[in-house]
């Protein structure tokens, strides 16, 4: 796959199982053209849309702290994300270029005292929607894997 | 910001203001930005806000849009007025529940469900 999303095709005209797509922010045909073509490979391989649900919603997570947290908004720096599709799994890295940060620093946002924190969601969020997550040191890449029959 | 570039339908009857979604996607950060301010300008305009969100079209909602429906809930509560949401989504209940904000705002299944739970 072209960098960007620009090229979602492959050479047999459907979406293909894996790819690399750089995304800039504020890009947001590049973002869509993403979107298009990767939801469209996994629901070609069969994924229900229960599992493109709980895909989408752990991928656009990612991706959004990459840009606002990870990259913290500077519009120079990108987020690069690298899949694989299988009939049975989904592997997927999303990596911003900012320093990283720690897991173990954010709070859990399900205590009371948190609850009312506008904030704080989006990795607790992957973590409960694919199978497992990890926050690669020092902390500006994170790999998910979803199994189907988890 | 007005609600309708925001992406929000908003109509007013018997004193409650409700608010519907128009796009099936609450995910762009720059719209629930606008969102959220729409949202909070409905609420400072009135003394004490009384507010009905349906989620009636909404299928994929962000960590963000949570974040937004956070800090409208927190400024009506300020103000000592009444939140409610209603129909939502089985999917996107469940991401309340997962992030227990099920327990923060008030939930009903229906609209009507919703306007009847005022006080």
């Amino acid at each position: 796959m072209a960098p960007n999303g620009m090229n979602p095709l492959d050479e047999s005209g459907t979406s293909p199982l894996a790819g690399e797509t750089i995304l800039c922010p504020g890009d947001f045909s590049g973002l869509k053209a993403f979107e298009s073509s990767f939801f469209d490979s996994l629901k070609r391989i069969g994924y229900d849309e229960g599992q493109i649900f709980a895909i989408r919603l752990a991928v656009e997570e990612s991706i959004a702290n990459g840009f606002r947290h990870g990259n913290d908004g500077d519009p120079a720096k990108t987020v690069t994300i690298a899949y694989a599709i299988t009939a049975t799994d989904l592997h997927i890295s999303v990596e911003d270029q900012g320093t990283g940060f720690d897991p173990a620093s954010v709070p859990d946002p399900t205590e009371d005292a948190n609850l009312e924190i506008p904030s704080g969601r989006g990795l607790m969020l992957m973590r409960a929607y694919m199978t497992e997550v990890n926050v690669i040191p020092p902390g500006n890449r994170i790999e998910m894997h979803f199994r189907r029959d988890a | 910001m007005n609600p309708e570039s925001a992406g929000l339908r908003v109509s007013e009857k018997n004193g409650i203001t409700r608010v519907e979604f128009i796009e099936q996607n609450i995910l762009d950060e720059e719209n629930i930005q606008q969102i959220g301010e729409a949202l909070g300008s409905l609420v400072d305009a009135q003394d004490t806000p009384r507010v009905l969100i349906s989620f009636r079209d909404v299928a994929h909602l962000s960590s963000a849009a949570l974040g937004a429906l956070i800090t409208v809930s927190n400024r009506v509560k300020s103000k000592g007025g009444e939140l409610h949401l209603s129909d939502i989504d089985p999917k996107i209940l469940e991401v309340f529940k997962i992030t227990r904000l099920d327990r923060l705002f008030e939930i009903h299944e229906t609209t009507a469900e919703g306007l009847s739970a005022f006080g």
